[in-house]
């Protein structure tokens, strides 16, 4: 499929083969993260970001993303002093931004919010997460982190543990992953189990093992996916207390995981990794938050230069 | 099967019958339809009819009403398969079959409170269908996927 001008509204959206063209990008572009592209090949581009709802990192990554290519950058970060303020609808604000830019990076709280832009907008829209629902861009940043960190996915024992029921990372990453053919692994408490249409899902690519206990599969890990375990799913503080402990990353849990093994985390953590872990070998997360932006001027090049 | 067979229930003069409803849906249709709550319709309602191509069925004859398209796709939601027949002068004068479209658009809203389309007024709600059975829909903009129980909850 051609990039020039396309959405990137969920990543359901595209194939196994041209995620790989995102990582193959990415990985051209992660030498000039760091100082800028010497080209500026979108020094002719304006990048509006449109965050309804803030976001520090995302916003952030993609207006480093968008300098670094030598793209020009609007938008506004948080409602205050917005038409949206005043009460403007998201179809009308789009058709404006529409036209004063060459591309729409979205955050809003509404599911769909960024699918909705998209046929309104005739320039590309990126969804930069929209409430609990699609946050493509970040699926494909972890995706390369695990490519570059890890190597080829195919056959990876990938898990996933903590807040499996609510976290939008997972849902959209596991199914992402599941077109790889990697082996998905799934612990949580009962509480936090993986939702049935995600799980219906990803089996029709590969099985599904769920457990409780990360002791258990730590041995068949190549990749440790961490994510917060947030204290108002829990009625019963106490409850919450004693299931938040269970997954507590470790040394001593780490150690007996494979040689090569990674923890990623997408941020911000709380309790669930301690800083202790941050120097172990297997750490990745800061890693991993710093390649949003080689992936992001990898994307932003895609769709506004179609290269 | 003679129609004299089929239709249990005495012949309608004109209106709409609905046959072949999957048994125990009658119920949900004239819910769909709204129709309990308009007593200027006389509506008549077989259920556990035995029928030689699907067991059992329901059936439902609405007199001097004709269902128009936006009704029999509702009708297609919780009955798909069902066989429309309209009737004028105690003839049957067009017989067709209620089949789901492939994209559900404008008749009923996302079961998701966060979705955009129950945020922004402007935006017509639409679903692509997963499966017919079970019956599952998937939101166009926020993919909150939906079964038959929310979809009858939600219809307009």
């Amino acid at each position: 499929m051609m990039w020039l001008n396309r959405d990137v509204v969920s990543i359901g959206d595209f194939s196994v083969e041209e995620i790989m063209e995102v990582i193959d990008k990415s990985n051209k572009m992660l030498p000039y993260a760091g100082t800028g592209h010497p080209d500026r090949p979108l020094s002719d581009k304006i990048v509006a970001t449109l965050f309804y709802e803030p976001s520090t990192r995302t916003r952030l990554s993609f207006e480093s993303a968008a300098m670094r290519m030598g793209a020009q950058i609007l938008g506004f970060g948080s409602l205050e002093g917005s038409s949206v303020a005043k009460g403007e609808s998201l179809s009308d604000t789009i058709r404006i931004v529409n036209g004063y830019s060459d591309a729409i990076v979205l955050r809003h709280p509404s599911e769909g919010a960024a699918r909705l832009a998209s046929e309104f907008a005739d320039i590309p829209v990126i969804n930069a997460g929209d409430g609990a629902g699609q946050h493509p861009t970040q699926t494909m940043l972890d995706i390369f982190t695990m490519w570059k960190e890890s190597g080829p996915i195919n056959g990876k024992s990938i898990g996933f543990v903590g807040d499996l029921k609510y976290g939008r990372t997972v849902h959209s990453l596991s199914r992402a992953l599941s077109m790889f053919d990697a082996s998905l692994y799934f612990i949580s408490p009962e509480e936090l189990k993986i939702p049935k249409h995600i799980k219906r899902d990803i089996e029709k690519h590969v099985p599904v093992k769920e457990t409780r206990s990360l002791e258990e599969v730590i041995g068949n890990l190549d990749i440790l996916y961490v994510t917060r375990i947030q204290k108002e799913r829990f009625p019963d503080i106490e409850e919450y207390k004693k299931v938040a402990g269970t997954y507590i990353i470790r040394p001593s849990l780490l150690s007996a995981g494979k040689k090569n093994l990674i923890v990623m985390h997408p941020l911000p953590r709380v309790d669930e990794i301690p800083p202790d872990i941050d120097n172990l070998p297997q750490a990745r997360y800061f890693k991993q938050a710093s390649y949003g932006v080689p992936v992001r001027m990898a994307i932003l090049d895609m769709i506004l230069r179609g290269d | 099967m003679t129609e004299e067979k089929m239709l249990k229930v005495e012949k309608i003069r004109r209106g709409t019958v609905i046959d072949h409803i999957a048994v125990g849906r009658a119920f949900k249709v004239l819910q769909i339809l709204k129709i309990s709550s308009d007593p200027g319709v006389t509506v008549s309602i077989a259920i556990h009819v035995k029928s030689k191509k699907i067991g059992l069925k329901d059936v439902v004859k609405i007199e001097d009403r004709i269902l128009d398209s936006s009704e029999l796709n509702k009708i297609a939601l919780v009955a798909e398969g069902a066989t429309i027949a309209i009737v004028d002068d105690y003839e049957v004068i067009k017989k067709f079959t209620v089949k789901l479209p492939d994209i559900i658009t404008g008749i009923l809203r996302c079961s998701n409170p966060r979705c955009v389309t129950n945020a922004e007024g402007s935006v017509k709600p639409s679903f692509s269908l997963i499966s017919k059975n079970p019956l599952t829909i998937k939101c166009h903009y926020c993919e909150r996927e939906m079964e038959t129980g929310e979809i009858i909850d939600n219809i307009f």
